[in-house]
C-alpha cells in the first residue's frame, strides 16, 4: 500500500493570495494513498524542507507530492530534500500551482479548483513512480569558446589559467572583436589597444589555448560533458604555419581598392591583408572576392614576393572535429545598419557617421592617422552634433530596437570629451533623451564632459539633417528651453543601437540554446543564473547575452569561465535517469524512433530471442544509449508498437495523470 | 483634468499617448514649429494629462501642416499628428457647418499643393 505525503506551498502570497491553500491540502488529503497533507508558507526554506524530511521519516512515506512553483525552479531542491530522508529522489512529483495556476488566474475559486486537480494528477502519477538510479557520464576536459572578442578572450584566459585546455573559434582573421576598433575607453580614457593587445598576445602564447581564427562552428552534437563540434577553418590562401606576418605581400598586391572592413570602409586595403598591426594571429589573408589570381588566375604577385613561401592559392576550407566538455557562446554584437535612417542623412552625406566610425576617425591607426577630419573634404569639423539613441528604445515597427543599448550614453560622453580636449575650438552638441550613467564613476565622467569640457548637452532630439553646401543643417528640439534649434554642423555622429551578431541565431539552433525575440541568448535564470544557458553545458559571455560595456563584459566572461571550470573539474557528471527504454519484446525494429531522435541516441541490435518449439529467432531491436538520451520523449510517441517508454514518464503514468484530471 | 476627453481623443487617434518617452524627435522634425504655440510633444502630454480644452482653444491645431513628419519619425508609435487630427475632429463635432465647401475647392487648386492639404483644409478653415 502506498503512503503518500502532500505538501502545499503558499509561496508567501504568490500562491496563497489566489489559491486557498488550506482547501487544497484538505481536498488532497482525501485522495487514495495519501496519509498526510500539509501546507506551509515557504516549502523551499530550511523549515519547509525540514517539515518534509521529518514527515517522510515519521510517516514512512513511499511517495511525495509538492504543490508549488514550476519544477524548473525547485525540482532539484526538493529531490535533494527527499533523498536526505532516505527516499529515492524520483519518488517525488511536483504540481505547478504557481506559474500554471495562481499567476495566471484571477478568480480564487477557479484557481483553487485547478490547484486541486493538478495536485490530484501528481498523486495519481506518483503512485506509479519507480525508484530510478542516475548514471554517470564522463567529462571531456576541454572547453570551446565561440567568438574571440574581449568576452571570449577573458573566458579562455581564465579557463586556461585553471589548467584546462580551451579552444577559441573566431570568424574574423584575428581575435579581439570590436574592442580592437575602439580608440580610448571610458571611464578612464585608457587606450583600448593598450589594454587589449596584451591579452590577445597572452592567448596566443598560452599553451592551453588553441586559436581557430577565420573559422566557424559548422555542427554541434552530443551533450554536456561530451559535445562533438565540427569547425570549419576557412581557406585564407596563406599557410598559417609558414607566414611570418612580415606584411610585404600586403604592400605589393596590385588590388588596392578593397574597402577596409577594419576601418569600416572609411579607407581601402589590398586583396591580401593583415587586419591591423597587432592582429593575433599575425597572418595574412587573401580576400577571395577581390584577388585577381583567385578570380581569374592572373597575378600571383604575393606568391612571388613572399620570402617564406606561405601563399597557397589552392587552399581549401578544412573541417576539424573536436570534443568538448563545455561550450561558451561569446559572439558579441554589431551596431545596426543605419542606411534606413534617412532623417539623419546617413546615406546621403559621408560626414554623417556612426559612433564606431567615429572611433576609427579618432584613432591613430585609423584612416586619418588620428586627426579628426571630415570624410568628405578632409577638413577639421568645427561644429559636431552627436545624436544618442539612434534606433534604440524604439517600438515603431521596423524602425529600431525596443531595448536601451546601454553603452551609447557613456561612449558619446567620451567622444564629446575627447573632441573638446583635442580640438578646443570645436563646438560639441549632444542630443539626448535621457542620460543613463549607472556605473562606477560613470555619472562623474558625464558631468566632467559638461562642466569641465563645456559640451552642450541638450535634452531633445534631432528631427532632420539636410546636407547643404558642404554643411549639415541640423534641425532639433530643445525641450527644456522650449526651442527648435537650427545648427549648421560640419559633422553628425549617430550613436547606433547595437544588436547581436547575425550568426548567433543559427548557432543557438546548433547548440539547442534559447534566445529572446531580439536574438540575445537567454540565461538560465535572469537573476540567479545569468551566465548559463538553459541548455546544460552551454555558457554565455559578453554582449551575446545583452548589451554591455567592457567592465561588465569582462566580469561576465570570468563568471562564465568559473562555471566552466566547475564543470571541467569533475571527472563525470550525473546523468538524467529519465531516459527512454525500449521493450525489446514489443519492438519490431522499424527504425521510426531512430529517425526522430534529435540526439542520435538510438541504435539497433540483432538479438536472439526464444521462439516457439525450442527455436531461436534473430530480431532487430532498438537500443538507447542512456548517456546520450536527453529524455525528450520524441521516440515514445513515434513508436508504432508502443515499445518505447520514458522512465519516470511512462505512458501508464501519463495516462493516470490524464484520468485523474478528467475524473 | 478631463479623462473622458483624453480617452475620446486617444480613441479617435488610435494611438496611446502614454507610450511617449518625451524624446522630442517630433518637435525636432516639425516644419511648422514657429507657427504653433504648442509643439507636437506638448500636444501629446497635454492630451495625456487631459488639457484638451486648452488645445481646442489653440490656433496651433489649425497651423499644423499635416505633413506627418512627426508620425514618420516618432520612435514610440505615438504619432502626434494623429492626436492633433483627433483634436480637430473633436472641434468639428462641437461646431458644425463647413467653412470651406467642397464646391469651392476647384477654384483654389494649386498644382504645388499636396492633396493631403486639401483634405485637411476642409476641416481647418472652419472658424
Ligand atoms: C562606438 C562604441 C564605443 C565603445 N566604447 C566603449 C568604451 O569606451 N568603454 C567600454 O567599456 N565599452 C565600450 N564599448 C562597448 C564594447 O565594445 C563592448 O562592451 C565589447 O566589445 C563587448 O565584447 P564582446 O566580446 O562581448 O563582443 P565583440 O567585441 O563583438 O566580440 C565578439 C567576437 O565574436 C566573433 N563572432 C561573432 N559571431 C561568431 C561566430 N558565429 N563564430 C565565431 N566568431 C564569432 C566576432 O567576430 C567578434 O570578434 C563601445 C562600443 C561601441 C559601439
Ligand atoms: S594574387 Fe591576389 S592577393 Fe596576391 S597580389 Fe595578386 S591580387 Fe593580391
Ligand atoms: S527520449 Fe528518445 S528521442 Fe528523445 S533523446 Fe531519448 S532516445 Fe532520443
Ligand atoms: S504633422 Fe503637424 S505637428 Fe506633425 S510635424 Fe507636420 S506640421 Fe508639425
Ligand atoms: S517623437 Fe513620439 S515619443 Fe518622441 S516626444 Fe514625440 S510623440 Fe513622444
Amino acid at each position: 500500500m502506498q503512503r503518500i505525503g502532500v505538501f502545499v506551498c503558499w509561496c508567501g502570497t504568490n500562491i496563497a493570495a489566489t489559491v486557498d491553500v488550506q482547501a487544497v491540502s484538505d481536498a488532497l488529503a482525501k485522495e487514495p494513498g495519501v496519509v498526510l497533507s500539509a501546507n506551509y508558507q515557504y516549502m523551499c526554506s530550511q523549515t519547509g524542507q525540514d517539515l518534509i524530511e521529518t514527515a517522510i521519516r515519521e510517516h514512512a512515506l513511499t511517495g511525495v507530492v509538492i504543490c508549488s512553483c514550476s519544477p524548473r525552479m525547485h525540482e532539484q531542491t526538493f529531490r535533494k530534500t527527499v533523498a536526505r530522508a532516505g527516499l529515492n529522489p524520483y519518488l517525488l512529483e511536483i504540481a505547478n500551482i504557481r506559474e500554471q495556476c495562481s499567476w495566471i488566474h484571477k478568480d480564487r475559486a477557479q484557481a483553487t479548483e485547478k490547484a486541486i486537480i493538478l495536485g490530484r494528477a501528481a498523486i495519481a502519477k506518483v503512485q506509479l513512480n519507480t525508484p530510478l538510479q542516475a548514471g554517470q557520464s564522463p567529462v571531456t576536459k576541454r572547453a570551446l569558446v565561440i567568438g574571440g572578442g574581449i568576452a571570449g578572450i577573458q573566458t579562455a584566459l581564465d579557463i586556461a589559467e585553471a589548467g584546462f585546455a580551451v579552444d577559441i573559434v573566431e570568424k574574423q582573421p584575428t581575435i579581439g572583436g570590436k574592442m580592437t576598433q575602439l580608440d580610448k575607453t571610458f571611464p578612464t580614457l585608457d587606450c583600448a589597444a593598450c589594454i587589449l593587445t596584451p591579452k590577445m598576445v597572452d592567448c596566443a602564447q598560452n599553451e592551453k589555448i588553441r586559436i581557430f581564427s577565420y573559422s566557424e562552428v559548422e555542427a554541434v552534437s552530443g551533450f554536456v560533458g561530451s559535445f562533438r563540434v565540427t569547425i570549419r577553418k576557412k581557406a585564407r590562401y596563406v599557410r598559417e604555419d609558414v607566414c611570418t606576418g612580415c606584411g610585404l605581400c600586403t604592400e605589393k598586391c596590385p588590388q588596392k581598392k578593397v574597402p577596409n572592413a577594419f576601418n569600416l570602409g572609411l579607407d581601402t586595403r589590398r586583396a591580401i591583408y593583415i587586419p591591423f598591426a597587432q592582429a593575433v594571429p599575425k597572418v595574412a589573408v587573401i580576400d577571395a572576392d577581390y584577388c585577381s589570381m583567385l578570380k581569374n588566375g592572373k597575378c600571383g604577385v604575393c606568391a612571388k614576393v613572399c620570402a617564406a613561401g606561405a601563399i597557397d592559392y589552392t587552399q581549401k576550407d578544412e573541417l576539424v572535429e573536436c570534443e568538448y566538455g563545455a561550450i561558451v557562446a561569446a559572439t558579441g554584437y554589431n551596431p545596426i545598419d543605419l542606411s534606413g535612417y534617412d532623417e539623419f542623412a546617413y546615406s546621403r552625406s559621408p560626414d554623417v557617421v556612426s559612433s564606431l566610425e567615429f572611433e576609427r576617425l579618432m584613432n591613430a591607426a585609423g584612416p586619418t592617422g588620428g586627426t579628426l577630419l571630415r570624410p568628405s573634404d578632409k577638413t577639421h569639423p568645427k561644429t559636431i552634433v552627436f545624436v544618442q539613441c539612434v534606433g534604440s528604445r524604439c517600438s515603431a515597427e521596423g524602425k529600431g530596437k525596443t531595448y536601451c543599448s546601454k553603452i551609447c550614453c557613456m561612449y558619446t560622453a567620451k567622444h564629446a570629451m575627447l573632441c573638446r580636449e583635442k580640438y578646443p575650438d570645436t563646438d560639441v552638441y549632444v542630443f539626448y533623451i535621457d542620460v543613463r550613467t549607472p556605473g562606477k564613476n560613470f555619472d562623474e565622467f558625464y558631468r566632467r564632459a559638461v562642466e569641465e569640457y563645456g559640451v552642450h548637452y541638450i535634452k531633445g532630439m534631432v528631427g532632420k539633417v539636410s546636407p547643404e553646401g558642404g554643411k549639415l543643417k541640423v534641425q532639433a528640439s530643445d525641450l527644456l528651453d522650449g526651442r527648435q534649434l537650427h545648427i549648421d554642423a560640419d559633422m553628425v555622429v549617430l550613436a547606433a543601437a547595437i544588436e547581436p551578431d547575425k550568426s548567433a541565431r543559427p548557432l543557438a539552433t546548433m547548440l539547442t540554446a534559447s534566445m529572446d525575440t531580439n536574438d540575445f541568448f537567454t540565461e538560465a535564470h535572469p537573476k540567479l543564473r545569468p551566465v548559463e544557458s538553459p541548455t546544460a553545458g552551454v555558457f554565455l559571455s559578453g554582449c551575446c547575452q545583452g548589451p554591455k560595456d567592457i567592465p561588465e563584459t569582462v566580469a561576465q566572461a570570468s563568471a562564465a569561465a568559473s562555471k566552466v571550470i566547475g564543470l571541467l573539474s569533475k571527472d563525470s557528471i550525473v546523468c538524467n535517469p529519465c531516459v527512454a527504454q525500449p521493450d525489446e519484446l514489443m519492438c519490431n525494429g522499424c527504425s521510426s524512433c531512430e529517425k526522430v531522435c534529435p540526439y542520435g541516441a538510438i541504435t539497433y541490435l540483432d538479438k536472439e530471442f526464444r521462439g516457439p518449439n525450442r527455436t531461436t529467432l534473430l530480431r532487430r531491436v532498438a537500443q538507447v544509449n542512456p548517456a546520450v538520451c536527453q529524455g525528450c520523449g520524441a521516440c515514445t510517441v513515434a513508436c508504432p508498437s508502443g515499445a518505447m517508454d520514458l522512465k519516470g514518464f511512462s505512458n501508464r503514468q501519463i495516462m493516470a495523470e490524464v484520468d485523474a484530471i478528467c475524473r | 483634468m478631463n479623462r473622458d476627453l483624453t480617452q475620446t481623443v486617444a480613441r479617435i487617434a488610435g494611438v496611446n499617448p502614454r507610450a511617449c518617452m518625451r524624446c522630442g524627435k517630433c518637435t525636432g522634425a516639425c516644419p511648422a514649429y514657429d507657427e504653433m504655440e504648442y509643439h507636437p510633444h506638448q500636444f501629446v502630454s497635454m492630451v495625456e494629462t487631459g488639457r484638451i480644452d486648452e488645445l481646442l482653444r489653440s490656433k496651433g491645431i489649425y497651423t499644423c501642416l499635416s505633413c506627418f513628419a512627426c508620425i514618420e519619425r516618432c520612435p514610440r508609435q505615438v504619432e502626434p499628428a494623429r492626436l492633433i487630427e483627433a483634436v480637430r475632429v473633436l472641434a468639428e463635432r462641437k461646431q458644425g457647418a463647413d467653412h470651406l465647401r467642397p464646391q469651392d475647392i476647384p477654384a483654389r487648386l494649386d498644382p504645388d499643393m499636396p492633396q493631403q492639404a486639401i483634405t485637411s483644409a476642409l476641416r481647418k478653415y472652419r472658424r
